[in-house]
Parts: structure tokens; C-alpha cells; sequence
């Protein structure tokens, strides 16, 4: 939304947003704590709060065409973009893209985790969507692995609705995630909080049953004698985020293997003129203040490459 | 007495080194800005927090309204508040900000939507 109103001010006039949801906003309608918003509009936010100060400014803007349940399956090198619409498969072609397609979660398997395969396993994003979107809660006894922003957030989010919480679990010596975080997320309702440790192994038949968790050294490797069991029938895995540039990939754009971020020298280019990224796509962003100012950016990028176009 | 803080008024996360006599805060340190003493003070002396969460709909375009507290309530309520938010069923649409609740719970403070949430 950021970009394309950005794209509008800086002279475009014919912009059409594609999303794949029947709502606009992405990840932040599930963000329904608050800490948006300070450095954007000098004011404390919630992720929907702050969707919504740009949904009430984009829908003020008729140039900007708004396409929901609108999901892009193919694009190529020269710009032409394809969707699918209930009832519809569409194609455009653009004098410029720019893609904002966010972020998915690390897995299980990027972190190699032994054991069974039980169900009660959830990425930390999916149990906040099933909590705050769903209404549904996932575990009374939760285990989190990693301690990024949305571990933290889960973990009160998990106490608040009267699931017990009995251990974070941080390879590293620091947490990945804001101090502001620990503060009110971790400390304030006296959550375990194992920095250093790695869960080595999840037992459990069906059902999640207890994790193994081991100290580690600084080399990350396991401290012998140090493995102690946590019972819970939950765990939430919150090992970071990757870009989802799968689209950009197939249109030809080089990929960082190890970000998948594209290579750009820079911010929101790719290799391929024309096509721009943005946001958590371009690079995983600790804040979405930021996230709308650097898109802002990409918008104006596109208008300018159009103009050199013409 | 000399206590450390951490600050979790926004993202800079400023170590706040408050000094303490009687129960009261007499000198804030390390803060990069005036809310930091604030903070400093209400942490001290009667910590608040914002709460977030989600009320239950019946017949609205989502299953669960979230909600905010449009000002902070004391810290140690915040279970009691959980306890009420739970009990809550809301039917009308809203826009972020409107009402839900008001003087929730006698704090002074009113339970606001946060997202719009239409019939
Ligand atoms: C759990 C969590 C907590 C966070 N907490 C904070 C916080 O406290 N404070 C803060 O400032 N920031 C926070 N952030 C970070 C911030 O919210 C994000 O960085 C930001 O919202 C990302 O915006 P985005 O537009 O890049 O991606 P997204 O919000 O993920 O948007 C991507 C959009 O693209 C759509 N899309 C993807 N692929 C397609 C396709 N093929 N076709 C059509 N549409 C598609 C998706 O549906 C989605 O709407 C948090 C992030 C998370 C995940
Ligand atoms: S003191 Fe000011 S700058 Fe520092 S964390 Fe608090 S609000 Fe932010």
C-alpha cells in the first residue's frame, strides 16, 4: 500500500494492487499487539491500526485500482504479470512491478530438530493467526524454540489466554529479538527464559508429549551432562522469517542463495529493470515503520524508471 | 538504591539507570528522550501496560474483534481484564478506535476495536 501510494504521489495514474486476501493489510491484521507506528505517525499502534491508516488513504485515491482475492501465480522478464480471480485467470502487462510479497516462516526442517513427527507442532505465525484470527488456542503447555519478535509476542499471547508457557528456548547467548520485547513479553509474567539452550529432540506419539533441551557452549555445541525434559503438549518454532521471492525468482531475478533476498546493489532493485521489491521481499525488517518508508522509496523508483522509459 | 531498566516505550529500548530512595524515583539516566523518565517513574512506582487481545463476534464479517485498552491499566490487573475480555460477545460492526467497552472494569480506560469489522 506504502508503494503505491507512494507511486500515485510521485505522478503515476493508472496502478492496480493485486492481493492474494479478501482483506488488504498482510501480516499485520494478525499483529494485534501494539508497537507500530512510534517513527511513522509518532504514535503507539497496533498492526491493524496501522493497516488501516493506509486502507482509509489508498481507498481515497480512485487512480489506484484495488483487486483482492486476486492471487499472482506467474510473472516474466518482460513485465506481464498473471492471476488468478475467483472465476478468472487475468494478465497484465506494467511499465513497472513492484512486488511486496512479504515474508514465510523458517521451518522445523531448516533447524534440525530430531524426533517424532506428533502433531502440536506450529510455526510461531501460524499460532498467532489461529489465535488472533481463528480464535482458536493450539496448547495449554507451550515450549517456544527461538526467541525473534514473534516468540516473544506469542509467548504472552499464550499466558494471556491462560495456556502456561514453560520455557523459551535461545541457541544464542542474546535474544534475537527487541529488548523492549523480553521486557514486556517474557518478564513480566515470569516465563522461563533459556538463553544459550537448544531443544534437541520433541518427544510424543500422537500428540507433542516434551521436548529435550540442552545447554550449548559458545561454539554451539552441546554441553555434556546438561539435558533436562520439559513436559508440554505445544511447541512453537519462531526461527526467523525468509523473503518470499519465489515470483521474482522465476521471472529470471538472482536470488542471494543464503537471504533469498534479490542481489541488488540497490535498495528495492533487482535485476531485472522495471521489477521492484519491496518490504519484508527485499529484506526482513524488524519494524514496519521502516518497511513503509523504504517502500515509499520503491514506489517513487518505479515512476522514475517509467519516465526513463518513455 | 540504583536500578536498571529497560525502557519499552519504543524500539531504541534505552537501559534506563533510575535511582531510587524511599520507594520513589529521584534520578533517571540513559533515557534518549523525556518518555523514558516517565516510564522510569510508572514502572517504579505503578507499572501499566496497554492490553491487547480479542473479543468473540456473533455475526460479524470476522470471528474475533482485536481490541486495545486506548490507555495503559495498572500491570497487575491485566489477568482480571483477561478474565472479563473472555466474557465479552460483541454483535455490531465497528471501525478501529470505536467503543467496545466503556470505563472498563472502573480503570478510566475504554476497550477500543482496532481493526474494522463490518455485519
Ligand atoms: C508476528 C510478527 C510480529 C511483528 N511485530 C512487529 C512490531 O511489534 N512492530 C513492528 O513495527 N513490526 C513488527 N513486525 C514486522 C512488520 O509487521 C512486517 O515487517 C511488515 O508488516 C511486513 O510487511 P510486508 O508488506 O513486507 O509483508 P506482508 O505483510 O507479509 O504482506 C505481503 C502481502 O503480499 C500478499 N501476497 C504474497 N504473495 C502473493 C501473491 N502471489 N499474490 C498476491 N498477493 C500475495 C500477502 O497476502 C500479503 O498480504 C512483526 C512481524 C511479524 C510477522
Ligand atoms: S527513552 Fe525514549 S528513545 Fe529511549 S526507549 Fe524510551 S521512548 Fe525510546
Amino acid at each position: 500500500m506504502a508503494a503505491a501510494i507512494s507511486a500515485f504521489e510521485n505522478g503515476a495514474r493508472d496502478i492496480l494492487l493485486l492481493e492474494r486476501d479478501q482483506y488488504l493489510g498482510g501480516i499485520l491484521n494478525q499483529c494485534i499487539h501494539t508497537g507500530f507506528g512510534i517513527n511513522y505517525f509518532k504514535e503507539v499502534l497496533t498492526g491493524p491500526e496501522y493497516a488501516d491508516r493506509f486502507i482509509k488513504k489508498i481507498k481515497a485515491i480512485p487512480e489506484i485500482e484495488i483487486s483482492l482475492k486476486s492471487f499472482v501465480v506467474k510473472l516474466t522478464k518482460n513485465n506481464v504479470i498473471t492471476y488468478l480471480k475467483p472465476g478468472s485467470l487475468e494478465e497484465v502487462k506494467a511499465k513497472a512491478i513492484i512486488m511486496a510479497t512479504g515474508a514465510r516462516e523458517r521451518t522445523r526442517e531448516m533447524v534440525h530438530i530430531a524426533g517424532t513427527r506428533p502433531s502440536g507442532i506450529f510455526s510461531a505465525g501460524l499460532a498467532q493467526k489461529l489465535i488472533n484470527i481463528e480464535g482458536l488456542l493450539p496448547g495449554k503447555e507451550v515450549v517456544i524454540i527461538g526467541s525473534g519478535d514473534i516468540g516473544l509476542i506469542m509467548a504472552r499471547r499464550f499466558v494471556l489466554e491462560g495456556a502456561k508457557v514453560k520455557g523459551v528456548i535461545e541457541i544464542e547467548r542474546r535474544t534475537r529479538g527487541l529488548a523492549r520485547n523480553v521486557v514486556q513479553c517474557i518478564e513480566d509474567f515470569d516465563i522461563p527464559f533459556y538463553l544459550s539452550h537448544k531443544v534437541s529432540k520433541i518427544h510424543g506419539k500422537d500428540r507433542v508429549e516434551a521436548v529435550e533441551v540442552v545447554r550449548v557452549n559458545e561454539g554451539l555445541n552441546e554441553v555434556p551432562d546438561s539435558k533436562f525434559k520439559i513436559e508440554c503438549d505445544t511447541v512453537l518454532i519462531s526461527v526467523g522469517l525468509i523473503p518470499e521471492n519465489e515470483l521474482i525468482e522465476m521471472a529470471g531475478v538472482e536470488l542471494d542463495r543464503k537471504t533469498n533476498s534479490p542481489v541488488s546493489g540497490e535498495l528495492n532493485k533487482t535485476s531485472i529493470p522495471g521489477l521492484f521489491v519491496c518490504g519484508n521481499a527485499f529484506k526482513i525488517y524488524d519494524i514496519v515503520d521502516s518497511v513503509s518508508k523504504d517502500s515509499s522509496l520503491a514506489g517513487r523508483r518505479a515512476v522514475e524508471h517509467i519516465a526513463g522509459q518513455a | 538504591m540504583t536500578k536498571n531498566l529497560i525502557c519499552i516505550e519504543c524500539p531504541v529500548s534505552c537501559i534506563l539507570s533510575v535511582d531510587i530512595e524511599n520507594c520513589r524515583v529521584v534520578k533517571v539516566k540513559g533515557n534518549k528522550c523525556p518518555k523514558g523518565e516517565e516510564y522510569a517513574k510508572a514502572e517504579m512506582e505503578n507499572p501499566v501496560r496497554i492490553l491487547t487481545s480479542t473479543v468473540l463476534s456473533k455475526g460479524l464479517s470476522l470471528k474475533m474483534v482485536p481490541v486495545r485498552t486506548d490507555k495503559p491499566i495498572p500491570k497487575a490487573k491485566i489477568q482480571d481484564a483477561m478474565n472479563e475480555i473472555r466474557k465479552i460477545r460483541t454483535e455490531k460492526s465497528v471501525h478501529p478506535g470505536d467503543i467496545i467497552i466503556e470505563n472498563f472494569l472502573g480503570f478510566g480506560v475504554n476497550l477500543v476495536a482496532t481493526r474494522e469489522v463490518s455485519k
